[in-house]
C-alpha cells in the first residue's frame, strides 16, 4: 500500500525509489505555490509506474524534484523523504547529487528538438556522459556510445556520432535521449511525456523501445504522461496526479477495470476507443484549481458531478478499494 | 562549408564593388569634380591634365571604367594634402591602428564574457548591477567625450598618463579604455542576455540530468551557444570600432588610419577619403568574411546547409 | 503615474525648453563676439561673472547662450533625420515585409550590407563632396537609422501578414497599397514610436560627433559637438569650453535612453534584443 509512510520506517521490500509524503513549494509573488502536496509513492526493481493528469498537476515537478533539479532561487523541497535503495536523495549535498544523476537516476525529456545542445555533434554529447565517470569495464568511450546507440537501434551508431543533432529526425533525437539515458545503466529511468512531441507513427514505435530496454535490464520506470492509453500500453502500476496530490494509485489492470476517484474515471473516458464510435468526445468541465489558492477540502470537488459538502469541507482520507488499490474519495465504493 | 565560403566571398566581392561606386559616383556628380580632386594652388594647365587623364571631359561610363582599371591596379588617387598616393598612406597609417584596436578589441572581449556569464548567473547581484550601469552609461557617452574626459582627468588633472600621441605603454592606456569602453557594453550586455535564454533550456535541464559537473554546464554547454549572437553581430560591432577607432584616434592624436579619416575631412582631401573608405570597405568586408568562417565552425547548423 | 521615468522626463523637458525658449533664456547671442570678454570661467569660479553663467569662450560668446541655441540645433537636427530616416526605413519595412519575395530579400541584403558598414564613412565623405550643412548632416545622419528601422519594422509586418484581418481585406478586394496604408502602417506605428526614441540617443550622438570631427553644421552655429571640438584645445586652461556641452550631450542621451527603454517595455517589449 502507498501509504505517507513515516521518515524512519524501513524500507518497502524490494523498492528501488521510494517516495514519501514529498512536498515541493514554489515560492512567488502571489504567493507560495504548493506544486506537490503530499506525494508518495514506491516504484519496484523491475517495475514501471504510470504517473498520470492533466497538465500542471505537479508531475514533471515531482520528477524533477527527486532529481533535485528545481530552480534554486523559487522551489524548495520543503518536507519530505525521496529513497533510492534507502538513501534518502533530499539531504544529499549537490556533489553527491551529482554523482546520482546520470549514473542512478536517469532522465527523458519530453521535446527531442530542445534537448540535444545543437552546436556538439552526437558522440560529444553521449561521450561526456561516460567520461563523467572513470569506469567502464575497459571499453572505449567511442565503444561505449556505439553500444548504447545500438541498444536504441539507431541505424548506423558510428556515423551517428560524428553527426549533430540538427540532422536527425526528431524520432531518431529521441532515440538519443533515451541512449544516453541507458548508457549508465541507471536503477531508475524517468520518462517525461516522451512521446508527446513525436509524430504519432512514431510513438508506437519508440514506446516499444522503451518497453524492451526496460524489461532487458530489469530497470525501474517512472513512466510521466497526461494520456491513459500510454499507461495501459506501458504501465505495471498507475498513479493519479491531481492538483499536486495523488488521488488513486494501483495495478494497471485492477484501476482501468474498476476506476474508483472521479477524475480517474473521467480520464479513462477520455481515452478514445477505436472500437467504439462516439458522438463527442469526452471531456471534462472546468479547470484544475489555482495552485497558491487551493481549497480545503477535495480538490476535484468543483469539477466532480458527485461532490458533496463533506467533500467540500475535508480532504478525503485514503481508502482501500481493492487488492493494492487505493484512492482518496469520500464516495469510494459507491459510484 | 565550401558552398558557403564561396558564396560570402562573392557577396563580399559585390560589397567593395558598391562601395566603390558610390564614393565614384558621389565624387563626380557633386559639384565640380575637378576642383575636389586638385590642391588649390594648382593651374589651369594642371586642371586640363587631370580632366584629361581621369577623362572628365568623357561620358560617365567611361569615367567609370578608367577609375576602375586604375583601382584595380591599386591607384586611387594622389592625396592632396600629402602628395603622396593615397592607397600607399593607407598602408603606411594602418599597422598603426592596429596596433590599437586589437589589443583594445582582445580586451573587451577577455572582459566581456566573464562579466556577462556572471552577470547572468547572479542575476540581481552586484557584479551584475555594476556592469548594467557602466554598459548603460558606456553607451550613452559619445566616445569623443570619454576620451576628452579622461584626458582631463588622469592627464590634465592627475598628471598620471599622456594625453596623446604614440610611445611608450603609458600612451596606450586611455585611447584603449576609450575604444574599447562601447566594445565591452555591448558584449557583455549581449552575452548577458543569451546567456539567460540559453540556461533556461532544455538541453541545459538534461546536460544537468546527465550529472555534468556545473562548470561544465556553464561554461562548456551555455557559452559556445552564448557567443553565437556575438559572431552573428560581429558586423555591426566591427562598424562600430571602426566609427569609434575615428574619433579616438583624433581625439587622442594617434597616427592611425582613423586620424588620416579626419585630415582628409578637415582639409577637404577627396583623393584620400575616397581611397579610405574603398581601402576599409576592402578590410571590414574581409574581416567579416573570417568571422563568418568562425561562426560556420562554431555552429554546425550553417555549415550543413 | 508613479512609474513614470521622472528624471529621464525631466531632462529632457528642460532640453526642450531650452531649445524652444532659447532667446527668453539669454540676452546674449550665442554667435556675436566679444574680444574683451574672452575666455572668463563660469560663474562659480573665483574668476567668473554672474553675466556669463556658463563663461564665455575664446571668442567672448557666452557659453550658455551658446548652450541653449545649440539645443535648438540639435532637436532640428533629430527630428528632421528621423522623419527623413525613420520615414523611410518604416515605408522600405512595410514594403518590404509584406510583399516579400525577390525585393525583400534584396532590401534585406542591403539592410544586412548598411549594418556592417560604419555609415560615419559615408556621412564624412557627404560632407566633403557636398559641402557642411544642414542639408548634408540630415542626409548623413538619416542614413545611419534606415536600416534600423526597416528591419525591426519589417519584422512586425511579417508577423501582421498572418492576421485574419489582412486576408479580410484582401478577400475584399483591396489593393497591396491600401492595405499597407490602411492595415498594415497604424498597426506598427507602436513599433515606430518606441524605435524613433530609442534612437534619438543615436542621432545626438551621431549629430555631436560628426559636428566634433569636422562634418556637421558649419560655424559660427553652435552645436554642442562643435563646441567640445573647438574647446579640445584649450582643456587646461578653460576646462568649461569642452566639458560643459559633453556633460550635456551625455546627460540628455542619457535621458533619451532610459525613456526610451521604459516606453519600449510599456508599448512593445519584444523588441527589447534591440
Amino acid at each position: 500500500m502507498d501509504q505517507a509512510a513515516s521518515p524512519n520506517a524501513p524500507i518497502t521490500h524490494d523498492a528501488v525509489l521510494e517516495v514519501r509524503d514529498l512536498h515541493t513549494h514554489f515560492f512567488l509573488h502571489r504567493g507560495v505555490v504548493k506544486a506537490v502536496d503530499g506525494v508518495s509513492f514506491t516504484l519496484r526493481r523491475g517495475e514501471v509506474l504510470g504517473l498520470v493528469g492533466e497538465s500542471g498537476c505537479g508531475k514533471s515537478l515531482t520528477a524533477l524534484s527527486l532529481m533535485r533539479l528545481l530552480p534554486k532561487e523559487s522551489a524548495r523541497i520543503v518536507h519530505g523523504q525521496v529513497l533510492l535503495e534507502g538513501q534518502d536523495l533530499v539531504t544529499k549535498s549537490t556533489r553527491e547529487m551529482r554523482l546520482v544523476r546520470g549514473h542512478r537516476i536517469a532522465m527523458i525529456l519530453q521535446d527531442p528538438q530542445t534537448s540535444l545542445n545543437p552546436v556538439f555533434s552526437i558522440g560529444n554529447q553521449l561521450r561526456e556522459v561516460l567520461t563523467a565517470r572513470r569506469e567502464g569495464n575497459g571499453a572505449s568511450t567511442t565503444q561505449q556510445a556505439v553500444e548504447a546507440l545500438r541498444r536504441v537501434k539507431l541505424a548506423a551508431p558510428e556515423e551517428r556520432l560524428r553527426q549533430y543533432p540538427h540532422q536527425l529526425s526528431g524520432g531518431m533525437k529521441q532515440r538519443v535521449v533515451g541512449a544516453i539515458a541507458i548508457s549508465r545503466a541507471p536503477l531508475v529511468l524517468i520518462a517525461d511525456e516522451p512521446t508527446t512531441a513525436l509524430d504519432v507513427t512514431i510513438q508506437l514505435q519508440y514506446l516499444n523501445l522503451l518497453k524492451e530496454l526496460q524489461r532487458s535490464s530489469d530497470m525501474a520506470m517512472l513512466f510521466i504522461t497526461h494520456d491513459f492509453g500510454v499507461v495501459a500500453r506501458m504501465c505495471d502500476r498507475v498513479a493519479v496526479m491531481y492538483a499536486g496530490r495523488i488521488v488513486e494509485t494501483g495495478p494497471v489492470r485492477e484501476v482501468f477495470d474498476n476506476p474508483v476517484h472521479p477524475y480517474t474515471q473521467a480520464l479513462i473516458a477520455s481515452v478514445p476507443k477505436l472500437n467504439q464510435s462516439v458522438e463527442r468526445m469526452y471531456t471534462i468541465e472546468g479547470e484544475p484549481p489555482i495552485l497558491h489558492d487551493l481549497p480545503e477540502g477535495c480538490r476535484f470537488a468543483a469539477r466532480c458531478p458527485h461532490a458533496d459538502e463533506r467533500c467540500r469541507a475535508h480532504y478525503p482520507d485514503v481508502v482501500a478499494v481493492g487488492p493494492a488499490h487505493t484512492a482518496s474519495c469520500w464516495k469510494a465504493g459507491r459510484v | 562549408m565550401g558552398r558557403f565560403v564561396f558564396q560570402r566571398l562573392i557577396q563580399s566581392i559585390i560589397m567593395v564593388v558598391l562601395v566603390a561606386t558610390f564614393v565614384f559616383f558621389l565624387g563626380r556628380l557633386t559639384g565640380n569634380p575637378v576642383d575636389l580632386i586638385l590642391p588649390e594652388d594648382s593651374t589651369p594647365e594642371d586642371r586640363v591634365e587631370m580632366i584629361k587623364t581621369l577623362g572628365l571631359d568623357r561620358p560617365i561610363h567611361e569615367q567609370f571604367l578608367i577609375f576602375a582599371a586604375n583601382a584595380l591596379r591599386g591607384d586611387l588617387g594622389t592625396s592632396i594634402r600629402f602628395h603622396e598616393p593615397a592607397v600607399e598612406l593607407f598602408f603606411s597609417r594602418l599597422p598603426n591602428t592596429l596596433y590599437l584596436s586589437v589589443p583594445a578589441m582582445l580586451v573587451a572581449v577577455l572582459m566581456a564574457v566573464p562579466l556577462g556569464v556572471i552577470s547572468a548567473l547572479r542575476r540581481g547581484g552586484l557584479i551584475d548591477k555594476l556592469s548594467g550601469t557602466i554598459a548603460v552609461l558606456g553607451i550613452a557617452t559619445p566616445n569623443f567625450w570619454l576620451g576628452i574626459l579622461l584626458i582631463f582627468v588622469f592627464s590634465v588633472q592627475l598628471g598620471w598618463l599622456p594625453s596623446g600621441r604614440m610611445g611608450g605603454l603609458a600612451n596606450y592606456v586611455l585611447p584603449s579604455i576609450t575604444l574599447g569602453t562601447f566594445l565591452v557594453a555591448g558584449f557583455m550586455r549581449l552575452i548577458r542576455s543569451s546567456m539567460l535564454e540559453i540556461l533556461d533550456s532544455e538541453f541545459v535541464k538534461l546536460a544537468r540530468i546527465k550529472g555534468l559537473s556545473e562548470t561544465t554546464v556553464i561554461w562548456k554547454h551555455c557559452l559556445r551557444n552564448a557567443l553565437i549572437p556575438v559572431l552573428t553581430l560581429w558586423g555591426v560591432f566591427m562598424a562600430g570600432l571602426v566609427t569609434g577607432a575615428i574619433v579616438t584616434e583624433t581625439v587622442f592624436a594617434w597616427p592611425g588610419i582613423g586620424r588620416l579619416t579626419y585630415e582628409a575631412v578637415i582639409y577637404r582631401d577627396f583623393p584620400l577619403l575616397q581611397a579610405v573608405i574603398i581601402m576599409a570597405a576592402v578590410m571590414i568586408v574581409f574581416i567579416n568574411l573570417i568571422v563568418d568562417i568562425l561562426y560556420a565552425y562554431v555552429d554546425p547548423r550553417i555549415r550543413f546547409d | 503615474m508613479r512609474q513614470l521615468p521622472w528624471i529621464p522626463i525631466a531632462l529632457i523637458s528642460a532640453m526642450v525648453i531650452m531649445a524652444v525658449f532659447a532667446p527668453l533664456l539669454t540676452s546674449h547671442s550665442p554667435i556675436e563676439q566679444s574680444l574683451a570678454t574672452r575666455l572668463v570661467p563660469p560663474a562659480w569660479d573665483e574668476r567668473g561673472s554672474a553675466e556669463h553663467l556658463l563663461g564665455t569662450d575664446h571668442f567672448g560668446r557666452d557659453v550658455f547662450a551658446r548652450l541653449v541655441y545649440g539645443a535648438r540645433i540639435s532637436l532640428i537636427v533629430v527630428v528632421l533625420s528621423l522623419l527623413a530616416g525613420g520615414g523611410v526605413g518604416l515605408l522600405l519595412g512595410i514594403v518590404s515585409g509584406y510583399v516579400g519575395g525577390r525585393l525583400d530579400s534584396f532590401l534585406m541584403r542591403l539592410v544586412d550590407a548598411a549594418f556592417t558598414f560604419p555609415a560615419i564613412l559615408f556621412a564624412l565623405l557627404l560632407a566633403v563632396t557636398m559641402g557642411q550643412g544642414l542639408n548634408t548632416l540630415i542626409i548623413a545622419i538619416s542614413l545611419l537609422l534606415w536600416a534600423n528601422f526597416a528591419r525591426v519594422i519589417r519584422g512586425e509586418v511579417l508577423a501582421l501578414k498572418q492576421r485574419d484581418f489582412i486576408a479580410l481585406a484582401k478577400v475584399h478586394g483591396c489593393s497591396p497599397a491600401r492595405i499597407m496604408a490602411i492595415h498594415v502602417l497604424p498597426n506598427v506605428m507602436n513599433t515606430f514610436m518606441v524605435l524613433v526614441t530609442l534612437n534619438i540617443g543615436v542621432v545626438i550622438v551621431a549629430e555631436a560627433s560628426l559636428s566634433f570631427l569636422g562634418a556637421g553644421v558649419p560655424p559660427p552655429t553652435p552645436t554642442w559637438g562643435l563646441m567640445v571640438a573647438e574647446g579640445r584645445g584649450r582643456i587646461t586652461s578653460a576646462w568649461w569650453l569642452t566639458l560643459i556641452p559633453g556633460i550635456a550631450i551625455t546627460l540628455v542621451v542619457l535621458a533619451f535612453n532610459l525613456f526610451g527603454d521604459w516606453l519600449r517595455d510599456r508599448l512593445d517589449p519584444k523588441l527589447r534584443q534591440l
